[in-house]
């Protein structure tokens, strides 16, 4: 994509949020029981969503991956970069559900099925990109990332389940507040579509630009290396003369 | 056949190692032991509060050796090389995960069993429920070997191994952790029924994180 175009890009972006941010603050009514506290949820939601689907492109090109017939370094850039996305943005759920619990429940953490199930997402991608981090050659990263990112996958699911048991055994009732769902208000629901499609659209504008920053990343190792050769040379022709 | 008695010469090597380098005796255990008063301490050792924690307490202290016991497996394969040796012993890679798995987990039952009569003389737990008790830790105990043998070699040869293998398996292992707490929990209130949908959860776990760890390990292996 031309400079040019991705300015552009970026402008919708800004503009698409902006829309949201407008209606999320004024032009939707508070809500009948949580007043304006129901706004963090058009923040909150679309950043969940944002998260899951950053997790899910994660696994699908880890999976590209891994099948050989489709293997290019591209997608293991892209299941980084998509992983890096999902853990800002589950890592921003978190804070902004710990506000809008506040005042909601009483308190900021519950030992919820879904917030403790969110915690644990955010700890193993964080270990995602950890071990990203540390592998040093792309030969070195592809594999051992790809069967990360599956494994932790397939975990969140046996997380999940294990602490929806540990409450239904243990604790009695769910906090959730059934308002949410029922009874939404017809502008409500357009801002909360809205901000989850331009959220949508900011998630494939921020990973479009970090898989550039990671091409670009790329290119100066191996610009270093180059370097690194020719300086060798040098001091090689130096101590020969 | 061959499968079992490559993965037996893998467990008998590293517990070898272990027998004789005394590292797991002489530093895990100890260590093992002193977490488990260092939460005497945290809870302000009262007789109340202390066996009402015990289950869980008790399995933290297991995870946190567990970790040591996961990173000197792989320590060893570190040291002159000897992960090339078992790279080019022509030993399938399968039989090298559960071989190491199986020696972590032998490790960790002995562990177990030293840290169990700990929690019960210190913190006072009156025991009940020992089939329960021991069907949740054989099952745990392999969940967690198993996990951490796939994270072991996931990290092998990477510049911050140490610190990042405990970073990877603790929130993989999330499910153990529960699990393992909560049947010692139900067992040790008396009430063994509530504790079985937990001990068929750790079995789930173990069984998931064993296929999981026969798939990815001769490849990875081969990479690192």
């Amino acid at each position: 994509m031309s400079t040019l175009r991705r300015y552009w890009f970026g402008a919708t972006v800004v503009v698409a949020l902006a829309v949201t941010a407008v209606f999320a603050l004024w032009l939707s009514p508070p809500d009948a029981q949580q007043g304006d506290v129901v706004r963090l949820l058009y923040l909150h939601v679309p950043t969940i969503w944002v998260a899951f689907l950053g997790f899910f492109v994660t696994t699908l090109a880890s999976a590209l991956w891994l099948v050989p017939r489709t293997r290019r370094v591209e997608w293991d850039l892209l299941a980084g970069a998509s992983a890096e996305v999902g853990v800002v943005f589950t890592g921003i759920t978190l804070i902004v559900g710990s506000i809008w619990g506040r005042p909601t429940w009483g308190v900021y953490w519950v030992w919820d099925a879904r917030l403790t199930t969110t915690a644990i997402l955010f700890f193993l991608y964080l270990g995602y990109l950890a071990l990203r981090r540390t592998a040093a050659t792309a030969d070195e990263r592809g594999k051992r990332c790809a069967i990360a990112a599956l494994i932790a996958f397939a975990d969140v699911p046996i997380v999940h389940f294990s602490v929806t048991w540990w409450q239904t055994l243990h604790q009695s009732g769910t906090v959730f507040n059934s308002s949410l769902v029922s009874g939404i208000h017809g502008s409500m629901a357009f801002t909360l579509i809205w901000s989850v499609g331009a959220f949508t659209v900011f998630y494939v504008y921020l990973v479009m630009r970090r898989l550039q920053l990671a091409e670009l990343e790329e290119g100066l190792e191996e610009r270093e290396l180059e370097l690194a050769i020719a300086e060798r040379q040098r001091v090689e022709e130096m101590v020969s003369v | 056949m061959r499968f079992w008695r490559d993965a037996m010469l893998v467990a008998g090597k590293d517990l070898r190692i272990e027998r004789r380098s005394r590292v797991a005796l002489a530093q895990i255990l100890p260590f093992g032991g002193i977490v488990v008063v260092m939460f005497a301490f945290a809870l302000d050792a009262d007789r109340t509060s202390l066996p009402v924690a015990a289950p869980g307490l008790f399995w933290a202290a297991v995870f946190l050796a567990a970790l040591l016991a996961i990173g000197r497996s792989f320590a060893v394969e570190e040291a002159n090389t000897a992960r090339d040796g078992l790279r080019l012993s022509g030993l399938d890679g399968a039989a090298i995960f559960i071989g190491k798995a199986v020696a972590i987990a032998v490790e960790l039952f002995l562990l177990e069993v030293v840290l169990g009569a700990a929690v019960i003389v210190l913190y006072g737990v009156t025991v009940s429920g020992v089939l329960v008790l021991v069907c949740s830790a054989v099952a745990a105990t392999i969940g967690l070997a198993a996990t951490g043998t796939v994270y072991g070699v996931l990290a092998t040869g990477l510049r911050a191994r140490d610190t990042l293998v405990p970073l990877l398996v603790l929130p993989a292992v999330t499910p153990v952790m529960l699990g393992g707490s909560r049947a010692f929990a139900a067992a040790l209130q008396g009430s063994s029924s509530d504790a079985w949908p937990w001990v068929q959860l750790l079995v789930a776990f173990s069984v998931l994180s064993l296929a999981a760890g026969t798939m990815a390990f001769g490849p990875l292996l081969e990479e690192a």
